[in-house]
Parts: C-alpha cells; sequence; structure tokens
C-alpha cells in the first residue's frame, strides 16, 4: 500500500488535502482521497449486489469497509482461510477491503464492557468481547487489504479516567496487534483515541505515529463530542501525524461532518449515512457542483423537507413520474421514477431499498469527486462555506415566509 | 412465470431478471389494485411503464386472494362480496370490474374472473361453480375493452370430477380464446387426483393455444404438467423458499440454513452458471440467509435462475426431440435411489414418457 499527497491547501483550505491511495499492485489505478468507505454487512453492501455496484463509478466505488465481528459466528476462520479469504469468499477481485471492528451501524462499542483482555462490542448477536489474539485470528482469515489495530473507543463522557485509560489500552493492543502481524504492520492502520480530551488526543496521535505503521484509523468520534470542540480535536490529531501516511477515520457521516473532517485532513470517511437515508426511505439530491456557477440561485421547489434528499414515502411522490434527479446517470435514476419507489416503500419491499442505496451511494461518491476538484482548484474554502449556507437557505426562506 | 405481486419481484432488479432469461411476470390484481391503485397505474401509463419492464406481464383476476385472503369473502351470481380491507366496507368484485383493473394495468394476458373453490370440497358447490365460470366468461369477453392489447385466458373449473371438468373446457373452447388456464389444482388435493385432471384438460384443450397450470409449483410437478401437454406456470415457492434459505437444486432442494452448510466450501449447484453459483459458496451464503436482506436476493436469484433454466432445457429438449431422455435425467437426479413417486409414474405412462430405467425394480 502507498499513498501519497497529491495537494496540500494551506491557507483558508486549512489542512484539507488530495491524495492517491494505491492498493494492491503498482498497476492499479489509485483511489483518490478524500473518498468514502462503502459499508458492507458481511462483507456485501446492504443491499445492493455484486453486479449492481460494478455498475458504480469506478475507481471510487472500490473501498469497502468490513468489520471482522460481522464473522464472528460464521464462516470460521478455518473455512474463511480455505475459501480463500474476502477476495475470493465475497468474489469482489477488484476491490479493496478496509477492517475495522467498529461498524458505526450494528457492531457499536460498548465501552462499559471493556476491559484489559479485550474491546467490547454490541453486535446483532449480543455484546462481546474481542481479544486481540482472536482478532488477528479472524483478521488473518479473511485478508484484507488494510486494517486497522484493536482500539477502546470510548464516548464523549467518560471521566477522565476512564478516557485515560482507553488510550492505554488502544496504545497496548496496537502493539499487540502489530506483534502478531506477520506482514510486520505493512497493513495496519493505528488506531488513535483520546476522547474529547486535547491533551490525549495529542499525546495518543504522537505516540502511534512512533509505530510501524502504514496509515492511521482515526476512532472515537461520533460518540457524543461537541461538534463545536471536535475541530480542534481532530487537529490535536493530525497535526501530530505525519503528512505522507493516509487517515481513515469512522463515525463522521454526514455532509457537514465530512467537510469538517476534511478541512481537518483526514482522507477517508465511512458511509453510515446512506444505510440510515435509504433505510430511512430517503432519496439524496442535493447540488453539489456549486462552484460551477458564479451566481448561485436558490429557489425554493416543493420538494418536501430540505434540499438535500427527499422522502420517498411521501405521498406527494405518489404520480412523480420524473426521477429521482433528473440527470443521474445510476441505475436507479436511468431505469425508475419516484413514484415506483414510493409504491415499493409503501408495499415494504425489497427493492426499494435496493435503489436507493444505489442512488444515494452513486450520488454521495458524487460529492466526494466535486470536493476533491475544489481541493485540487485550491477552493475548498470556497466549497465548503457554499455548501453549508446552501443547507441553510430553505431555513431562512421557512422563516421568511412565516 | 416469477410472481411480482405488487409490481416487483421481491428483491431483484429488471436488468437481473433479464439476464436470467426471464420472458414474462405475474402480477396480483388484487394487491395492485389496493396499492397503488389501478387508477394511478392507468394515469401513469400502465404496468409496464410503471414497473419499466419490457418484456410480458400477466395479471391475474383478483378472485383467488380475495377467497384465500379475506375469510370474509362470499361469491353469489353477481360477483365476489368482500370486506375493503383497509376500512371494512363491503365491497363487490364482479367480473366487469375484475376486467375494467386488468385492462387498466395493461397486462398482456389477463384472466378471467371464475368461481374458484377448493379441490378438497365435495358435493354440488363444485358444480354450481363450475357452471358460474362459464356464465362469468361471457361478461368478461363482453367487458373486455381491450381485446387487441390484451389477451383474455379462460379458466377451466371443476373440482377433481372429470364430468365437470370437461363441460368447462368446451364451454370455454366454444368461445374461442386466446388461451386457456386449468385452475382450481394446487390447492393441497392429491397428486393422483392432480395430474389426472391436468391430463384430461390439455387432451381436450385445442392443441394450437397456449396452456396454463395456475399455482404450479415444485419443479417435480412442472416436469410432469409439461409432459402432459401443459405450457405456463406459475409460482411463488421458488422466491418464497429463498427468503427462508432454501436453494433449488437438481437433487431436490438444498438447505442453506443447515448447521452442515456452515463449512461447505461448494456453489449451492455446481452445474448452474448463475451469478451467485460463480461467485458464493454454500458456507458464506449460510451466515446470510434469514438474517440478511442479500441473503434473500441471492438465493431467489439462484432460485429463478433454476427455473428459467428448468423451463429453457424442457423447451429445447422438446425442441430436439430429447424429452424423454431429459425427464429420465431430471428424475434420476431427485430420486437417485429410484423412488420416484407413484403419481409420476402414472402420469408419465399417460404422457406416453417412459421412466422405467428411473424407477427401482420392484422387489418380490
Amino acid at each position: 500500500m502507498r499513498f501519497a499527497v497529491t495537494r496540500a491547501c494551506g491557507g483558508g483550505g486549512g489542512r484539507a488535502r488530495s491524495g492517491a491511495l494505491y492498493i494492491g499492485g503498482s498497476t492499479t489505478t489509485p483511489i483518490e482521497t478524500p473518498s468514502l468507505l462503502i459499508s458492507t454487512r458481511k462483507g456485501l453492501p446492504t443491499f445492493v449486489s455484486r453486479d449492481h455496484l460494478a455498475a458504480l463509478p469506478t475507481p471510487d466505488s472500490l473501498l469497502l469497509h468490513v468489520s471482522p465481528l460481522h464473522f464472528l459466528d460464521c464462516p470460521s476462520s478455518k473455512t474463511i482461510s480455505n475459501i480463500g479469504g474476502l477476495h475470493q469468499m465475497l468474489g469482489l477481485h477488484e476491490h479493496f477491503f478496509v477492517a475495522a471492528p467498529r461498524d458505526s451501524l450494528e457492531s457499536l462499542p460498548e465501552s462499559e464492557g471493556t476491559n484489559k483482555l479485550g474491546a467490547s462490542f454490541e453486535t446483532p448477536c449480543g455484546r462481546r468481547l474481542i481479544k486481540p489474539s482472536a482478532y488477528m485470528e479472524k483478521i488473518a482469515s479473511l485478508k484484507p487489504n488494510l486494517w486497522a489495530s484493536m482500539a477502546d473507543e470510548v464516548p464523549a463522557w467518560v471521566s477522565e479516567k476512564r478516557n485515560k485509560t482507553s488510550v492505554d489500552r488502544t496504545l497496548r493492543w496496537l502493539d499487540e496487534c502489530l506483534a502478531l502481524d506477520p506482514a510486520g504492520g505493512k497493513t495496519m492502520l493505528g488506531v488513535v483515541v483520546g476522547g474529547s480530551n486535547i491533551e490525549e488526543r495529542k499525546h495518543c496521535a504522537i505516540e502511534v505515529a512512533t509505530r510501524n505503521v502504514s496509515g492511521f484509523w482515526i476512532g472515537g468520534f461520533g460518540l457524543g463530542e461537541n461538534v463545536e470542540e471536535r475541530s480542534a480535536l481532530l487537529n490535536a490529531v493530525t497535526d501530530n501525524l505525519p503528512e505522507e501516511k493516509v487517515r481513515f477515520i469512522s463515525g463522521l457521516s454526514l455532509p457537514e461532518e465530512v467537510l469538517q473532517g476534511v478541512a481537518s485532513g483526514i482522507d477517508l470517511f465511512d458511509s453510515t449515512y446512506i444505510y440510515h437515508l435509504t433505510l430511512g426511505g430517503f432519496a439524496l439530491i442535493f447540488p453539489f457542483k456549486i462552484l460551477d456557477h458564479n451566481n448561485l440561485d436558490f429557489q425554493l421547489d416543493d420538494t418536501v423537507g430540505d434540499r438535500a434528499k427527499i422522502n420517498l414515502r411521501a405521498t406527494i411522490y405518489r404520480k412523480d413520474i420524473s426521477p429521482i434527479i433528473a440527470n443521474c446517470s445510476c441505475f436507479t435514476c436511468q431505469n425508475h421514477t419516484r413514484a415506483y419507489i414510493n409504491h415499493l416503500l409503501n408495499v415494504h419491499e425489497m427493492l426499494a431499498h435496493i435503489l436507493l442505496e444505489i442512488h444515494n451511494t452513486h450520488h454521495y461518491l458524487g460529492f466526494f469527486r466535486a470536493m476533491r476538484e475544489a481541493i485540487k482548484g485550491g477552493k475548498f474554502d470556497l466549497f465548503r462555506q457554499r455548501f453549508v449556507e446552501s443547507r441553510r437557505i430553505h431555513l431562512t426562506a421557512a422563516v421568511l415566509c412565516s | 412465470m416469477p410472481v411480482g405481486t405488487q409490481g416487483t419481484i421481491k428483491g431483484l432488479t429488471n436488468n437481473q431478471l433479464e439476464e436470467i432469461g426471464c420472458q414474462i411476470i405475474l402480477g396480483n390484481t388484487y394487491h395492485l389494485a389496493l396499492r397503488p391503485s389501478a387508477e394511478l397505474i392507468d394515469d401513469l401509463g400502465g404496468l409496464h411503464k410503471f414497473m419499466n419492464w419490457k418484456r410480458a406481464l400477466l395479471t391475474d383476476s383478483g378472485g383467488f386472494q380475495m377467497v384465500s385472503l379475506l375469510h370474509l369473502a362470499d361469491i353469489t351470481e353477481q360477483g365476489v362480496t368482500f370486506q375493503f380491507p383497509v376500512d371494512g366496507k363491503p365491497m363487490l368484485l364482479t367480473p366487469e370490474e375484475s376486467i375494467q383493473i386488468q385492462n387498466k394495468i395493461g397486462a398482456d394476458i389477463i384472466m378471467a374472473l371464475d368461481d374458484v373453490v377448493k379441490t378438497t370440497i365435495t358435493g354440488p358447490r363444485i358444480e354450481e361453480a363450475m357452471y358460474r365460470t362459464l356464465r362469468w366468461i361471457d361478461r368478461c369477453i363482453a367487458a373486455h375493452k381491450r381485446p387487441d392489447a390484451q389477451n383474455l385466458f379462460g379458466i377451466v373449473q371443476g373440482g377433481l370430477d372429470p364430468v365437470l371438468r370437461d363441460i368447462c373446457v368446451r364451454g370455454l373452447v366454444d368461445r374461442n380464446l386466446p388461451g386457456y388456464a386449468i385452475g382450481g389444482l394446487a390447492g393441497g388435493e392429491d397428486k393422483d387426483s392432480f395430474w389426472r385432471v391436468v391430463a384430461q384438460c390439455t387432451a381436450a384443450l385445442p392443441e394450437d393455444k397456449p396452456r396454463y397450470v395456475m399455482g404450479v409449483g415444485y419443479p417435480l410437478d412442472i416436469v410432469v404438467c409439461s409432459a402432459l401437454g401443459a405450457d405456463m406456470y406459475d409460482c411463488v415457492y421458488p422466491t418464497r423458499t429463498a427468503r427462508f434459505g432454501t436453494a433449488l437444486v437438481p437433487e431436490g432442494v438444498l438447505r442453506l440454513k443447515n448447521q452442515a452448510m456452515a463449512n461447505d466450501e461448494r456453489p449451492i449447484d455446481s452445474t448452474c452458471t448463475c451469478m451467485v453459483c460463480r461467485n458464493y459458496t454454500r458456507a458464506y451464503l449460510h451466515c446470510l440467509v434469514t438474517k440478511d436482506a442479500m441473503g434473500s436476493q441471492l438465493v431467489s436469484y439462484h432460485n429463478l435462475s433454476y427455473m428459467m433454466r428448468l423451463s429453457k432445457d424442457l423447451h429445447t429438449s422438446l425442441v430436439e426431440g430429447q424429452f424423454p431422455e431429459f425427464v429420465r435425467g431430471f428424475l434420476r437426479a431427485q430420486f437417485p435411489k429410484g423412488n420416484v413417486p407413484e403419481w409420476v409414474c402414472n402420469a408419465m405412462e399417460v404422457a406416453g414418457v417412459d421412466i422405467s430405467t428411473c424407477c427401482a425394480p420392484i422387489t418380490s
């Protein structure tokens, strides 16, 4: 694995940077960052089957986030190894898997059960305690392209003492995982924690940076910290990590959170936002090519809700034969109408979620692409500002109307 | 014909259905009339356009669902009276209304409203239902506004009584319909009675019109009915059983939930070339089925691929004059010990297909 920063913004763009992530052979097209890790359930997206996954934009859609916790019960590590690991088991030879236990959806860190022996998680199979040795055994059988070490992620409200313990444990487990790694850290991402304490964040980052890891996974965010304090906490981490190594983060998935993370120098994000939108029957419609126009003309249309997404369960879509977005090139918009998806949602048909996950993933990948272009053009700050403004316009208009 | 009850085959997209060779799917009039309603479908240009399904569609009359789903449904000469499920209001589905709804939905093949009774019922009700079905077919024909675009099939009723069935067949054939269905079966009757009714009907129905056995079914039933001269089938079985983790294979069924599958590194079916069998092992699917939506999708995809392949193989073997060989191969895979059920042997004898080599010798 190789990572290179292709453009560092500086100035108004803060710590935002664009990069190129080379996984697999040197001949593969790099994944340009900032980019998205597509969430999976047991290695496959929740609803998007392999043929539809292949139709999403590449190489953007090649990075998949997999949680080893999904495979705790089956198949056995031996069977996974016999089959040949994740790529073989899932039939996804062109894709890249990044393994980290927390998936922010169904495998959630449960800090009260965590102890010196292992990390506790709430999973669909109940509460489970994972020890580094068991974790590394799973990693060895799954053979992901990249994997994060085990961490003790705590919510923002824990005591200082508990937070400090989490940092010590995380570092200890990092070293244990590294010792058990036959590749000596070549595909390993060191996890940085530290909760809502700037000093602990800094300390942890400095320590992890000294280890022989290939990149970093920033944990502990999206667990109750203040939006206002988040930037300072992120900066405390990224300021103490080497520039030329890649940074992943979990728990920041909303567009505003992603922009905040990018501004602090994060490269890769998970996509739980897409999952929640899809389950809720929402389709993304927010425009992201917002640097294309000099004169941004924000008009209120009659969509229900904000300008970011539409709730296709709403009755106003019953007879709407337009696609979700007029010129979207995803399978859903090319083939189906809002009216049809509205019907599918009302009769609780699985196809609704399949179509929504395809569109939402496609759209969000487009957002990341626009963001990368803004960074490469030195306009990330403007992009972020305009984006945030456009999200607030409808609120302003609503206030003016009332 | 896979069953796309509510305007979708559960868990599959149109292009996937086209990929596996699906040419026609069934939509349920009862469900669609309820949601999103026939008016809306009509306003939006018909069901093909609504679903964006470019191939063929068939809708049933709505009668069967009413009788099977609504326990307070009652059948009179006028039609089927029932309680509207949303508000309990009394409603009436007449033959005219059923055709009108189906005209709005716009399927290529539509079904007449018939008076369907369970085959397990005996007595004068069956005779009454058969004659009423004939009276209703005339009302359906009269009400049909789009005979040029939509083909109205009649449905042969008459329970298990050969005399009644014969009267019904003749009555329908007299009306010179584009196609005929054999109804009132697949409802729990014994297999021996089942095949005899099918055989009698196919023998009497015109050679040059399609014969559709409604509600069938299991692969074995389809093979037998095809041997007896039937052409079209519909059943929820392949997709429904998939959602319970059961895969269709040449040997019969494979219960993926079974613990024995947990370490089985083979595909569902080594002879199958579908996307699922080319990419996934039984062990992996074992983890997904009944727990994750993807499990339902993948096994449904395989099961429908299996059914499409079965249909294609039946067709090709008939065209190439290899039908008896195909049937023998099919039976040997399903009954390797030679224990072919007696009803199958009897049916194949009438069908003129020699399966003696598939049946174990009778030990005296």
